[in-house]
């Protein structure tokens, strides 16, 4: 019986082996390469440097602010994007379609523009710094500045992964539910919600993501004083600036690892949303 | 004439296609018959170039073609979902495979636009030259496919479920209409189907498949007349399969005698029958017959099909005219008399 | 069946919504106008019209005009081999595709700069031959790739895996060969998407902040782009000149979201037509 050439692989459509070696090679230099360098000059470092450096009180508040603040903004990216997701997706009203458009804004803005334009706007003389300036409350300058601006650049995610997810929500469902007596509330917190939860815990977890590494927004408003209003990305600057290139390398590194986590999740999530939503078509 | 000897596919530790050789012979339309999985659509695409086998060869009118490419088989390749290219109009795609010639191998454009209006008129869609694919009813884009693949006068014509992705009135239509296009054309022709009716309608010759290896290779009428194995008549359906003891050269089924008349299914013990509905005679309760009781009846037009009751709780089903349902005044219930004109018999099946 | 809610409780979360979206979305736009045109026209303008502006304008377009080509470059290769072959490891290399979104912009800088600065690993290579990455534009094109990196190729590999193979097997049955094949069936296929893709790329390539303003150095006139010039001018009390280069790049967001609001239900007619075909 003759035998065909197994080691050559029988491909129809051409140039998998060209595009395939492209795509490798410029992953490597751009990406891969850079990324691995972090790693190995952070490897460099011994135990005390990096007891020295992780016992900083600087570095510690940068973190916990950059954590803490990224948690609680994507807490209310949670809440508010799952209305505006709700608004957009359930009423008509007029203009709905250009604020549908609108809600993108954060991804389409420069960060650095945003950040001196919330800045303006908190400052005590800005038009809502005077406002709640009487009240005692103070935003820019102040951690809570720094949380304003991660609110904005999160803001889309939540929309855009639960939009979708509530678009594809089949009336029937609902009315099922209504039709076996649940009331209004019941149906939303006993049908739908749960249908929303993977996409609603995915967006959420982007929003996180992304605020915690948020850098250009950040900096206008938060007053960046060290050890109150520095976030982690400043300090990694502040660091290179000082030429302390361990020290920017070292705090990278964590930065990184935590984001890389943080990607696992995601898209751990992403896959329990897919399987869910798949599930719900058959 | 197509032949391909021995061939072997993997899909990772599937087996596609077991050993399979195969002959198509100059001007007829072949039919790939057989359920998902049986390796029908791998053989097409292994024919077209699309898939390369892992052992055996493919032979294009006497020329090795095992190794030649796909753009260079001279074949004509209707998907199953047609694959139209959906931003060209319907007379791009026709002439695509004109147009991406070279050099003096391509016609002048006069030619190629004269060629595009041929195929429209011979698939009937004269007006519809500017029109989208998407534009199109799943019956005009199956034959926008049909008319893009003779584009390039191929010597072979391969068609993946021709019909599988219309509703039963057009892919009714559509049937015959290949049928007499072929006939027209000449062409030699392959197509795949999972619909029994459809290979028997259209083809000239039914190839049935099972679990990658071929089950037989026959005309239409000696398909549905003389099946090979007990898979071929289980597919083709229509029909009864009985349990029963076989001894000395006959079959005993619920009191039912009859003498084997295949060769090949010698042995003794158990085995199985097959009885077309039509192959059963049911005649009056007389004492040298096998009896049983008429559990239901349903009239469908011009016959009437009968569903019997044999002793030992075994079903048959038969069919009659209603001419004979009157003669013998068949009512649920009425106790009869059977004979059967024609029965096949496996052993150990 | 009704299962709406009552029109006073749709109208208060409209109203809480739309409230929300006006806080975050439409005060800071509004708030950059103001601040830009607060002290006349005339001010504006001339804000706009300085040398180093002009020079921050035309750095931000050089980098834009080279990252985005190598952007689409890659993006086409790499979603061609990933949609139409299978190979081991496909969802690790989607995901390494990925990998620059997750990573802060500020690191994304760092990484070139323990590259090519003076203690990196290329840094006493390329001063021996007086190559000048770091604090100049090589520096600033290749932080600027690496944070476009991902987004035409995001693009392109879903839809064209949707797309199926179907269609460039039937060209190449036809007798197309492979680089046909791409031009005339597989790119006229992915055109709007790859668009899409190109307008964020771009978006993202003009207004790049954190990565960029890392490996510039801030030379003005030289290595400063448009939003590191805004930082600068916002640093220096410069509000006027600040918030009118800032709304350049804003005019730039609301452009990029208009198209691509548009391109999105024409990407949406695409897609539902060849779900249903």
């Amino acid at each position: 019986m003759p035998k065909n050439n197994p080691a050559k692989p029988w491909r129809v459509i051409p140039g998998f082996g060209l595009t395939l070696g492209l795509t490798l090679g410029w992953l490597s230099v751009l990406v891969l390469i850079p990324l691995t360098s972090l790693f190995v000059m952070a490897s460099g470092l011994s135990l005390d440097q990096w007891l020295a450096i992780l016992a900083d009180t600087r570095v510690q508040a940068a973190f916990r602010l950059s954590f803490g603040g990224a948690l609680v903004a994507a807490l209310i990216n949670a809440a508010a994007g799952l209305l505006v997701a709700w608004v957009l997706v359930r009423y008509d009203f007029p203009g709905r379609r250009l604020i549908d458009a609108m809600v993108d804004l954060p991804f389409a803005l420069p960060t650095a523009v945003a950040g001196i334009a919330l800045a303006a706007l908190y400052a005590p003389q800005g038009w809502i710094g005077q406002l709640i300036e009487p009240l005692g409350i103070k935003v820019a300058f102040t951690p809570l500045g720094a949380i304003v601006a991660m609110v904005f650049v999160g803001l889309p995610f939540v929309v855009r992964t639960v939009q979708p997810v509530l678009e594809d929500i089949d009336s029937e469902v609902e009315e099922a539910a209504a039709s076996l007596g649940a009331g209004r509330w019941q149906t939303f917190t006993r049908v739908i919600l749960p249908t929303l939860a993977p996409a609603l815990l995915t967006g959420f977890a982007l929003a996180f993501a992304r605020a915690v590494g948020e850098y250009g927004s950040v900096i206008f408003i938060a007053g960046n004083f060290p050890g109150l209003s520095e976030i982690v990305p400043l300090l990694i600057v502040v660091r290179l600036e000082q030429y302390d290139y361990v020290g920017a390398t070292a705090i990278a590194a964590i930065m990184l690892v935590a984001s890389f986590v943080l990607l696992l999740a995601i898209n751990g999530l992403q896959r329990w949303n897919r399987d869910r939503l798949s599930r719900g078509a058959a | 004439m197509i032949e391909v000897q021995n061939i072997t596919k993997h899909f990772g530790a599937f087996r596609a296609l077991d050993d399979v050789s195969l002959v198509v012979p100059k001007g007829k339309l072949v039919a790939l018959l057989g359920p998902s999985g049986s390796g029908k659509t791998t053989l097409l695409r292994i024919l077209a170039g699309l898939e390369a086998p892992d052992h055996g060869r493919v032979i294009l009118d006497g020329i090795e073609a095992t190794e030649q490419k796909a753009r260079d088989r001279g074949i004509g390749f209707v998907f199953q979902h047609y694959a139209l290219f959906r931003h060209m109009s319907v007379a791009d795609n026709i002439a695509f495979g004109l147009t991406v010639r070279k050099g003096k191998d391509r016609p002048p454009r006069a030619e190629i636009d004269r060629r595009v209006g041929a195929l429209l008129d011979l698939v009937q869609l004269s007006g519809l030259a500017g029109r989208y694919p998407t534009q199109l009813s799943g019956g005009q884009r199956q034959r926008v496919a049909l008319a893009r693949a003779l584009a390039v006068e191929p010597r072979l014509l391969l068609l993946d479920e021709p019909f599988g992705a219309l509703d039963a009135q057009v892919r009714k239509e559509l049937r015959r209409w290949l049928r007499r296009l072929h006939d027209e054309l000449g062409l030699t022709g392959v197509f795949v189907t999972h619909d029994q009716e459809e290979a028997l309608e259209v083809a000239d010759e039914v190839v049935v498949m099972n679990k990658g290896r071929i089950e037989q290779v026959g005309s239409p009428a000696a398909i549905y007349d003389q099946p090979a194995t007990p898979f071929v008549y289980r597919f083709l359906g229509n029909v009864n399969s009985l349990p029963c003891a076989i001894h000395d050269g006959r079959a005993e089924i619920a009191g039912l005698s009859l003498a084997i008349e295949a060769p090949n299914s010698g042995g003794e013990g158990d085995g199985i029958a097959f009885v077309r509905p039509h192959d059963v005679e049911v005649r009056p309760p007389s004492d040298g017959l096998p009896r049983a009781v008429v559990e239901q009846l349903a009239i469908l037009g011009p016959v009437v099909r009968a569903d019997l009751l044999l002793p030992g709780n075994i079903s048959i089903e038969v069919e009659l005219t209603r001419e004979q349902q009157n003669h013998l005044s068949l009512a649920k219930g009425s106790p009869v008399g059977l004979s059967l004109r024609r029965a096949r018999v496996f052993a150990g099946a | 069946m009704r299962r709406d809610e009552s029109s006073l409780i749709r109208w208060l979360l409209i109203a809480l919504a739309l409230g929300f979206l006006g806080l975050f979305l439409v005060l800071p736009l509004a708030a950059v106008l103001a601040q830009a045109l607060g002290k006349g026209t005339g001010a504006y303008f001339a804000a706009l019209t300085q040398p180093d502006a002009w020079a921050a304008i035309r750095l931000t377009l050089l980098v834009a005009a080279i990252a985005v080509p190598v952007n689409i470059g890659f993006g086409l290769v790499a979603s061609w081999a990933i949609a139409k072959f299978d190979f081991r490891g496909k969802s690790l290399l989607i995901s390494l595709i990925d990998l620059p979104f997750s990573v802060s912009p500020v690191i994304s800088g760092l990484v070139f700069v323990l590259l090519f600065g003076l203690q990196g690993w290329f840094g006493e290579t390329l001063r021996d031959h007086n190559i000048r990455v770091l604090f100049a534009v090589p520096g600033i094109v290749l932080a600027t790739m690496f944070v476009t990196f991902p987004f035409v190729a995001r693009e392109l590999i879903p839809l064209m895996e949707e797309q199926g193979r179907e269609e460039e097997e039937a060209a190449i049955v036809l007798g197309a060969g492979g680089f046909k094949t791409f031009l005339t069936v597989t790119l006229p296929n992915v055109k709007w998407g790859l668009l899409h893709g190109v307008l964020l790329c771009n978006a993202r390539a003009m207004g790049e902040f954190g990565a960029v303003s890392v490996v510039s150095g801030h030379i003005r006139g030289l290595t400063n782009t448009m939003p590191l010039h805004v930082e600068i001018l916002y640093n220096e009390y410069d509000f006027v000149g600040a918030f009118a280069v800032a709304s350049l790049l804003a005019l730039l967001a609301l452009l990029t979201l208009v198209a691509k609001s548009a391109l999105e239900w024409r990407l949406r007619d695409e897609i539902s037509a060849l779900r249903q075909s």
